[in-house]
């Protein structure tokens, strides 16, 4: 039979590989920062770009989209040329791919420090970058495709469907979260409102987790295990079940992110249903990958590469068991909205991506430089201290979020709250928080230890650049069944049929969940006093969303007595109507603030974005200076509110007309208002006086972000309280 | 929950909804393990091998 010769491109891989480790050092960094600033609150004070709220999102950004992110394409690029015996489709899709990403990967670390960011978990980015990834996705997509149709290699491993999987999900997932009305080029608006944004978003979310950081990363584990171990998986027919049934499941668990929330009771359960059932395939794949090492758990012993994916294994099955029961509403209620959360994504991102990561980038750069590791004792050291790292970070994450919840819902006999005051239970915590610093900074030191070895193996061996290699092409055989083959063979070797089939099982369960809740009107019942913001207010919820407040604080009280007694009201559906995007949060580092409307004075709320500590002592919250200090720029206002009503928000042609006016009655309003603190007109009168003497601009205070920002604070959640809440529920 | 039942309950054929679903799921785990009982052992063997005997670069060879 005739033989072609042909080069892999190791080129991409390399530099899809240095990107991993140049991003992971800074994504970590800034996780590191963000777990010093919990006991330090005042460390970057004064400086908007690095505070708590804007660098969340970074941080989570980075790990996920630029570490996680590039070491899928390092571990798809080099896996699949090798597992189809063909080099990538097209060169230029793969520089495409690459540069592009990490274009998007810089935009990303430019804008979301200066607070351009949807506020929508893991797709903050605005929309102008929301595009660029779809373009960028679809070149990676374009060329993976393209590579499996060239192939030399008649059957597509079970690797090579996962990483189909993650592509069309992926993109299905993109396209239909970041729906949005822009406004300017930073900003927009999405598509949904409230209710309806939020199970659409952690249907995102969710299955961000599931095929970003799950369905690719199964594949790498289905390749490089078995290579590591050099003996084949397990079971293939087991890959085989878990593939489908993993696929199938996993899109429908979007909804236990909102258990006890405002979202209908149907969609709930739906979620809790699936999520259970998701332990079988997770399970399943975790036994295949570890069982994979049968008879060879003594090279495990000597291998680092097997030692961090046996890790990567097991932190995969403790999270995936973990889900599950985090799914069940009695667990959940528990551990909603505290650090046990931020534990169990800490042990998939730092044990399951983080350590495949490091056991794949241990065992390729060796490969790809025909040289052996500079220090095998060394990349032990790393396994070590990475190890300590996660334990040390996550077991005080579990004591806290149960400290946090066994707090926040303790009763005295006479049935009001031990701990009324919600800093008593951040302070409770904050060893568990300095605990989680040095869990950190232990796994941040192993991520140096990887980069000098790999910066020393590099210097020891030779660049392969192109290489070669030689396989027979496929003779063609009918398209059809050959006698005696089974279904699954068959479509095994039919690429587009077998994307067309795995795209057909994730939009089953995504169909079935959103259509519903965005078509039938009733699921969300209308409250007839719920109205849209002001002007002003809404320009102060723009401000909350640029300082990413939604990072420490929930706006959803779940109907729990301990909540309701803590907070008010609880929430109802009705009363998101207007909030585009939602701002529900997933995390209560302070307290909720739903029902904050009117419980404190605007001059409370001035003193206390100034100096969190003047007003709650021992608070961990940073201040927000700047507020005070900025002139609110009103001269997108009314686009933003045409951009609303083209959504549907019912503003008049009046209320747009009135804008300005309107603004400035309610700031003059709140100005007046802060005039009753004789401390705060002393020094503001100060500080006119200062710029008048000197024929300094003064923007006068109606006229500040901060007035902006207490307008909404002191709206919400308001609506509800004014009438009874049985009367305000209409059928429709 | 009796809201949204109005309006379900006005789609024409509703009743058969709930029971389609669990065809749906049930077919997909029917077949899916029918494909895996079937497959042809030296299949299976074959592909499972495929990420060990896709090396051997050329290069090292030649050298």
């Amino acid at each position: 039979m005739e033989v072609q010769q042909f080069h892999y491109d190791n080129k991409i891989v390399k530099k899809f590989l240095y990107a991993t480790i140049f991003w992971g050092i800074i994504g970590m960094a800034v996780g590191l920062l963000l777990a010093f600033m919990f006991i330090f609150p005042q460390v970057t004070d004064g400086i908007s770009w690095l505070s708590f709220g804007r660098l969340r999102p970074l941080h989570t950004n980075a790990v996920i989209f630029a570490f996680v992110g590039n070491a899928i394409f390092a571990g798809v690029y080099y896996s699949s040329q090798r597992l189809l015996k063909a080099r990538m489709f097209s060169d230029a899709l793969s520089n495409l791919n690459f540069w592009g990403w990490q274009l998007i990967i810089v935009a990303a670390a430019i804008t979301l420090p200066l607070g351009f960011t949807s506020s929508k978990e893991y797709a903050e980015l605005e929309w102008p970058i929301d595009i660029a990834i779809a373009v960028v996705w679809v070149a990676f997509g374009w060329n993976l495709i393209g590579t499996i149709l060239k192939r030399r290699q008649r059957h597509l491993y079970v690797a090579i469907w996962f990483y189909l999987a993650t592509f069309v999900t992926v993109a299905v997932l993109h396209i239909f979260n970041s729906l949005a009305l822009p406004v300017t080029a930073l900003k927009s608006y999405s598509a949904y409102a409230g209710v309806q944004d939020a199970l659409v978003q952690w249907w995102y979310g969710h299955n961000a987790v599931a095929f970003f950081l799950t369905t690719p990363f199964l594949g790498l584990m289905y390749y490089f295990v078995p290579k590591a171990a050099n003996r084949p998986v397990y079971s293939y027919k087991l890959s085989i079940i878990h593939f489908w049934s993993l696929i199938f499941i996993y899109i429908w668990a979007g909804p236990h992110h909102l258990l006890y929330s405002a979202l209908p009771d149907w969609a709930q359960n739906l979620g809790v249903t699936f999520s259970v059932m998701l332990i079988m395939p997770s399970w399943g794949g975790m036994i295949n990958g570890l069982l994979t090492l049968r008879g060879a758990w003594d090279k495990v012993r000597t291998s680092p590469v097997l030692k961090f994916m046996v890790v990567a294994i097991t932190g995969y099955g403790m999270a995936t068991f973990e889900g599950p029961m985090l799914s069940l509403k009695n667990v959940n209620a528990i551990a909603h909205f505290t650090d046990w959360i931020i534990a169990h994504v800490h042990v998939g991102a730092l044990a399951w991506n983080g350590f495949l990561t490091f056991g794949m980038i241990y065992f390729l750069i060796p490969k790809l430089f025909k040289t052996k590791l500079h220090s095998v004792s060394l990349a032990n050291a790393h396994f070590w201290v990475g190890t300590l790292g996660i334990v040390l970070y996550a077991l005080p994450m579990y004591v806290a979020g149960f400290v946090q919840a066994l707090m926040w819902k303790d009763f005295n006999p006479d049935g009001t709250l031990v701990y009324g005051n919600f800093l008593e239970t951040v302070s409770e915590i904050m060893p568990m928080y300095w605990m989680r610093a040095i869990g950190g900074t232990l796994y941040i030191s192993g991520m140096f230890l990887l980069l000098y070895n790999v910066v020393m193996t590099i210097k020891s061996g030779s660049t392969v650049e192109d290489e070669l290699a030689e396989a027979a092409p496929l003779q063609k055989i009918k398209s059809g069944r050959i006698t005696g083959e089974a279904f699954h063979s068959w479509l095994e070797r039919k690429p587009v049929q077998l994307t067309i089939l795995a795209t057909i099982a994730i939009l089953i369960g995504g169909v079935v969940q959103i259509i519903p809740t965005l078509l039938v009107k009733s699921n969300v019942p209308t409250i007839t006093s719920v109205t849209p913001y002001t002007p002003l207010e809404l320009e102060g919820r723009d401000i909350y969303i640029r300082e990413g407040c939604v990072g420490c604080h929930s706006q959803m009280i779940r109907p729990f007595r301990s909540e309701v007694e803590r907070y008010g009201e609880y929430s109802k559906g009705g009363e998101y109507v207007y909030d585009r995007p939602f701002l529900w949060g997933s995390k209560r580092t302070g307290p909720d603030l739903l029902r904050v409307g009117g419980k404190y004075s605007d001059n409370w709320h001035f003193n206390h974005m100034y100096d969190p500590q003047s007003t709650s002592s021992g608070s961990i919250m940073p201040a927000y200076q700047w507020l005070i200090a900025n002139e609110l720029d009103k001269s997108n206002t009314e686009a933003k509110l045409k951009t609303m009503v083209k959504l549907g928000v019912p503003y008049s042609d009046e209320d747009i007309e009135n804008v300005q006016k309107n603004m400035l009655e309610q700031g003059t309003q709140i100005e007046q208002n802060l005039y009753n603190d004789p401390d705060f007109v002393k020094s503001y009168e100060a500080d006119k006086k200062y710029a008048e003497e000197n024929g300094l601009e003064f923007v006068e205070m109606k006229n500040r972000e901060i007035t902006a920002l207490i307008a909404y604070l002191q709206r919400l959640g308001t609506d509800i309280k004014i009438v009874e809440p049985e009367a305000s529920q209409a059928s429709n | 929950m009796k809201f949204a039942k109005q309006y379900l309950e006005g789609i024409e054929g509703i009743e058969i909804y709930p029971i389609f679903s669990l065809l749906i799921f049930f077919s997909f785990f029917v077949i899916l393990f029918w494909w895996v009982i079937t497959a042809k052992k030296d299949y299976i063997k074959n592909v499972s091998e495929m990420p060990l005997n896709d090396e051997e670069p050329l290069n090292t060879k030649e050298q």
